[in-house]
């Protein structure tokens, strides 16, 4: 018996014998309702019975003093009939990871609810025109929101990957979040050596059961470049500007969620995007990208990272014991400090004492435009003598998937240093052009 | 055409949708519509599944869907990202809510307990989202409702909902909407189909408008309020008339719609009668351009130098059918022609029943029968266009003309000015709905306990207005139509005659219009200013209509600065009498007293409005007492 209610609501359905999706007449006074009952999210009081009439509209009715009759009982939800898949000779093979979001999924109208898909083809229905860019397939990992992620995901993500490009796939998409999907492109980035075929994540800012879902866009743009894109890095797909007409290429390491809603909320930092993706094809806007390579992928898996390691944000006034318990609880801390990478000045022989215990500090700048500088001011270089490992042009959350994936292979400082200040995936070292940031008012 | 509408059957139920005078529902922008060029378009797609799509083919119209961009134009100062799609909306606006709530309780309607927003699936492109947000705030009841000369007439439902997108401009491929009005709340009221008689709709309509502004917090002037018209007759189908805006022409839009359905039946009986059958109007779609090869038809010759050509369908048993009036001026091939419209995009139809014609010849118009394969008492339809228009064009007429066989189809219909209607799409199946997650339910009963008494009645209004003011009941009516009342009660502390303020806010206001003065420049603040001044005596009730057409104007900032220019002073106004006087000496010392009134009215001629009416009669007396003296 199901019945998504709770509480009081709970006592007084389950006793009518009343489950989700009946159909059922309410009594209240002198008024008469006829529906559906739908299930009612658990965040909501236990005092309202959600009906849907029949025009469609939803109404909460509260059930003081109200009498029920079951007129039908609910029927499952009816899955669609939808053609099955063709494989196409002449199309890549290109599978699509699926973590999480509403990117796979579709409402059923009768109800309102959001349900999962099971086949491809149910995705096909939404976006044919991936049909005619690649041969799709899911693997299902998860279905996670992504702020719920953590370093064992990005793994299993990352293993899905190595597997698919093994198994010969000419590209991979990965539907994600978008909340933290910059912390994911940015791991893989880290953890597949010598990648040679594009890893794209994709995602939606308006869900795929809405008519302006930006999903589609995404979705097409997502396929063209992993099917025929030329980019052999983890990057992330999504829109460009608020138009539906183009998305961006934007390298993992570099990309930065800026915006909480807007289409185009993913951008690059320090760096322009790599390629501009219409319906119809690929304009690359920058020429370094480490390239497609032909054949069976050989990339390699590396996905030895240390999970326990902190990013905190510094702030005036910030407290000592703040920094000296990250300093005790975590293998490396990542600072994202003031203007050109600065921290208050009591916190810096605080710094000292943690790096001297042998706990890696990098600084980085929340500034997230421009590269940290810590020979300018005082400050800068006390924290240089106190032994910070400067993060130059890196975002604090690369910097910080960085630093698990240093840790993960060496606990000597030196080496951490070493491979903290070399460009491994593109997420240091950037051209700072004068184009590179972005206000919209100039 | 005489009608018994008992005998036919008529039902008719109203929509009302009336703009609230608040900010937008699911954010806090004003609700303002702008006059000026947005400052930015952004250019979007829509998209549904194909499987969701409807009746007439869904795989064309998928297509068609997802080709078509949409603009929108976006004002950075009074849209925001909530309009453009770009954040998820706001929680409700309360204030909105106890409005609608305000008016469902006088109307006897019962609040739903929980106020749940839905998104109803809208793909025009009149909403940035794809949907309409739109929630059911209250049901009727048989106690609901308003009386009737003709009987009560019950209320179904009250929901409040957004405004649409403003519509600019739609072509097949692609349409422009402004997004200022987007997201103004909206309340739509229905009424179950108890209306019987045409006159009994338009007396609905007036008591549900004026129960509406009874409350003081809705929008006034064009397109704040609209009507929606559903009407049926026995044996007919129910038709959804859109867009009405002149109460006075419901009357005619019921009468004329019983009218087109009853022709409906009629050709339906005919056609039975001639035994046509659905299925002898399933032939394809034919290629007849070769027919007009060496055309001298100029709606034939651009349609082809465009690149397009010309498809047809045989019409089985139609013959004279599709030129038969449905409604005064508007026969059957222009319904056939709206569905064209509507579902290929294309110009139009050219039927067999009106051909020859349109420059195109009887010997063009037997080759294209014979290559629709066409025999005596079959008609036929061509349309001029691109070949994936034009079949979805032809497929939608065809349509049309098997549910000719079936009587009238259920449909959505547009007002015509002259109260005919127009097709404009088929009737939405049950809507489809789903709730919108990004706005949590309202528990009504805090905001039912803010409300703690209801605004009184529009009667009560101005029975008030009545006794208090001692205004005839027609100009009280007339305040409280022009929802004036709270303006009027306001202004009249400044101790102007009543009648004379009144008739300011009102009969001068329309004069001024019908003069075609942009009255609407016209604000609270201008009237408040007026009354204050002619409270002190600064300004003259002569001019009055003259500071109104100033200020309408823009030529004077405030009524203060129009009287500065104008003023004038008792020496200035005695030298003018002194003026006329001199001008017309000889027939002022003919008449003597007698010549007051000659004088006075020339004088008025030069002052009028710049100094008070009774100051010049006193010094005209005065100085035509002196002047008499002085012979």
């Amino acid at each position: 018996m199901t019945l998504h209610y709770r509480g009081k609501a709970k006592r007084i359905l389950s006793s009518l014998g009343v489950e989700d999706y009946d159909r059922i007449r309410i009594r209240k006074g002198s008024l008469v309702y006829e529906g559906i009952v739908i299930p009612r999210p658990e965040i909501f009081d236990d005092e309202h019975l959600i009906l849907k009439l029949d025009s469609g509209y939803n109404i909460g009715i509260h059930l003081d003093g109200v009498e029920i009759e079951v007129l039908e009982k609910g029927k499952p939800i009816q899955r669609k009939e939808v053609p099955s898949l063709r494989f196409r000779e002449d199309l890549p093979y290109v599978p699509l990871i699926v973590t999480g979001g509403t990117i796979t999924s579709r409402v059923d109208y009768s109800t309102g609810a959001v349900i999962s898909h099971e086949k491809p083809e149910e995705l096909l229905d939404i976006v044919p025109e991936l049909a005619e860019i690649v041969n799709i397939d899911y693997v299902p990992l998860f279905a996670e929101f992504s702020e719920n992620l953590t370093p064992d995901h990005w793994r299993k993500i990352a293993k899905a990957v190595y597997d698919e490009l093994r198994r010969g796939a000419e590209g991979v998409i990965i539907a994600h979040g978008t909340d933290t999907m910059h912390f994911t492109a940015a791991a893989l980035a880290f953890m597949l050596h010598n990648l040679d075929k594009p890893v794209v994540l994709v995602g939606s800012q308006r869900s795929i059961d809405r008519p302006s879902t930006d999903a589609i866009l995404n979705l097409i743009a997502a396929a063209r470049v992993a099917a025929q894109g030329p980019i052999a890095e983890s990057v992330i797909v999504m829109h460009g500007s608020p138009h539906d007409d183009y998305a961006f290429v934007i390298r993992g390491v570099k990309a930065r969620k800026l915006h909480t809603s807007r289409r185009d909320a993913f951008q690059p930092v320090n760096e322009p995007p790599i390629a501009k993706v219409t319906r119809e094809k690929i304009e690359l806007l920058s020429n370094k990208f480490n390239p497609r390579r032909e054949g069976r992928s050989r990339v390699e898996l590396d996905d030895r990272l240390e999970p326990n390691v902190a990013l905190l944000h510094v702030w005036p006034g910030m407290p000592e014991d703040m920094l000296r318990y990250a300093g005790e609880r975590f293998k490396g801390i990542v600072m994202a400090g003031t203007g050109l990478g600065h921290v208050p000045r009591w916190l810096i022989p605080i710094v000292g004492e943690i790096v001297g215990s042998g706990v890696p500090v990098v600084v980085t700048s929340q500034c997230l435009f421009g590269r940290v500088d810590l020979q300018v001011y005082e400050t800068g270089r006390r924290l240089l003598v106190a032994g910070v490992i400067p993060g130059g042009d890196m975002l604090p959350e690369v910097a910080l998937i960085k630093l698990m994936y240093a840790l993960g292979h060496t606990s000597d400082i030196e080496e951490i240093r070493r491979i903290m200040q070399t460009n491994i995936a593109g997420e240091l070292g950037a051209h700072l052009g004068l184009n590179v940031f972005p206000p919209c008012w100039r | 055409m005489d009608i018994n509408y008992e005998k036919v059957g008529l039902k008719v139920g109203l929509e009302i949708h009336q703009r609230l005078d608040t900010h937008k529902l699911f954010c806090s922008c004003p609700s303002i519509m702008r006059e000026d060029e947005p400052h930015e378009w952004i250019r979007r797609r829509l998209s549904v599944s194909y499987s969701e799509l409807g009746t007439i083919d869904p795989a064309a119209r998928f297509e068609s869907l997802r080709k078509r961009d949409f603009l929108y134009g976006i004002y950075y100062d009074t849209t925001c990202e909530v309009e453009a799609d770009e954040a998820p909306p706001h929680p409700m606006n309360e204030e909105a809510l106890e409005i609608s709530l305000t008016i469902a309780l006088m109307l006897g309607m019962e609040p739903v307990d929980e106020v749940h927003v839905m998104r109803k699936i809208v793909v025009d492109g009149s909403n940035t989202t794809g949907f309409q947000r739109t929630a059911l705030v209250a049901l009727g009841g048989e106690g609901s409702g308003i009386e009737t000369k003709w009987g009560r007439v019950r209320m179904a439902t009250l929901c409040l909902e957004e405004e649409s997108a403003y519509i600019v401009e739609s072509k097949s491929e692609r349409a422009k909407y402004r997004l200022d009005r987007l997201g103004i709340p909206l309340v739509e009221l229905a009424t179950e189909p108890d209306i019987m008689y045409p006159e009994q709709a338009r007396e609905a309509a007036l008591k549900l408008g004026r129960i509406l502004r009874a409350t003081g917090k809705v929008q006034r002037g064009l397109g704040t309020i609209r009507q929606d018209i559903n009407v049926s007759i026995e044996g007919g189908a129910r038709q959804e008339i859109k867009g009405v805006q002149d109460l006075d022409l419901i009357p005619e839009i019921i009468r004329r719609e019983v009218v087109r359905q009853l022709n409906l039946l009629s050709i339906r009986d005919e056609l039975r009668s001639r035994d046509v059958k659905e299925e002898d109007l399933d032939i394809p779609i034919v290629d007849v351009t070769s027919a007009f090869s060496s055309s001298k038809s100029k709606l034939i010759t651009k349609a082809l130098s465009r690149g397009e050509r010309v498809y047809g369908i045989k019409v089985k048993g139609f013959s004279g059918i599709l030129g038969k009036e449905l409604q005064p001026g508007r026969r059957f091939g222009k319904e056939l022609a709206d569905y064209a419209k509507v579902f290929g995009g294309v110009e139009g139809i050219l039927h067999g029943d009106e051909l020859p014609g349109y420059g195109i010849g009887k010997d063009e118009v037997n080759e294209v029968r014979e290559l629709l394969g066409c025999d005596e008492g079959d008609s036929f339809v061509l349309v001029l266009g691109r070949e994936d228009a034009a079949k979805l064009a032809l497929d939608s007429v065809r349509e049309r003309l098997k549910q000719a066989l079936r009587g009238v189809p259920n449909e959505t219909r547009r007002a015509l000015p002259d109260g005919n209607t127009a097709f404009m799409r088929p009737m939405p199946g049950s809507a489809r709905m789903y709730p919108e997650t990004d706005v949590m339910p309202v528990n009504v009963r805090p905001v039912l306990e803010r409300i703690k008494e209801l605004p009184p009645m529009p009667e009560d209004q101005v029975r008030e207005l009545m006794e208090k003011y001692d205004l005839t009941e027609e100009l009280a009516w007339e305040i409280f139509d022009d929802g004036k009342v709270k303006l009027f009660e306001r202004l009249s502390r400044y101790g102007v005659p009543t009648r004379f303020l009144a008739s300011m806010l009102v009969s001068m206001v329309r004069s001024l219009k019908r003069e075609s003065e942009p009255v609407e420049n016209l604000g609270e603040e201008h009237f408040e200013e007026i009354a204050k001044l002619l409270g002190e005596g600064s300004l003259a009730k002569e001019a009055v209509p003259e500071v109104l057409r100033s200020l309408s104007r823009g030529e004077y900032s405030s009524a203060e600065e129009y009287v500065k220019t104008h003023r004038m002073s008792v020496d200035e106004l005695d030298k003018v009498i002194e003026q006329v006087l001199e001008k017309l000496s000889s027939k002022v010392r003919e008449r003597g007293e007698r010549a007051y009134g000659m004088v006075m009215g020339e004088v008025m001629k030069e002052v009028r409005g710049k100094i008070d009416g009774s100051i010049v009669s006193k010094r005209v007396k005065e100085k035509l007492e002196e002047f008499l003296k002085a012979r």
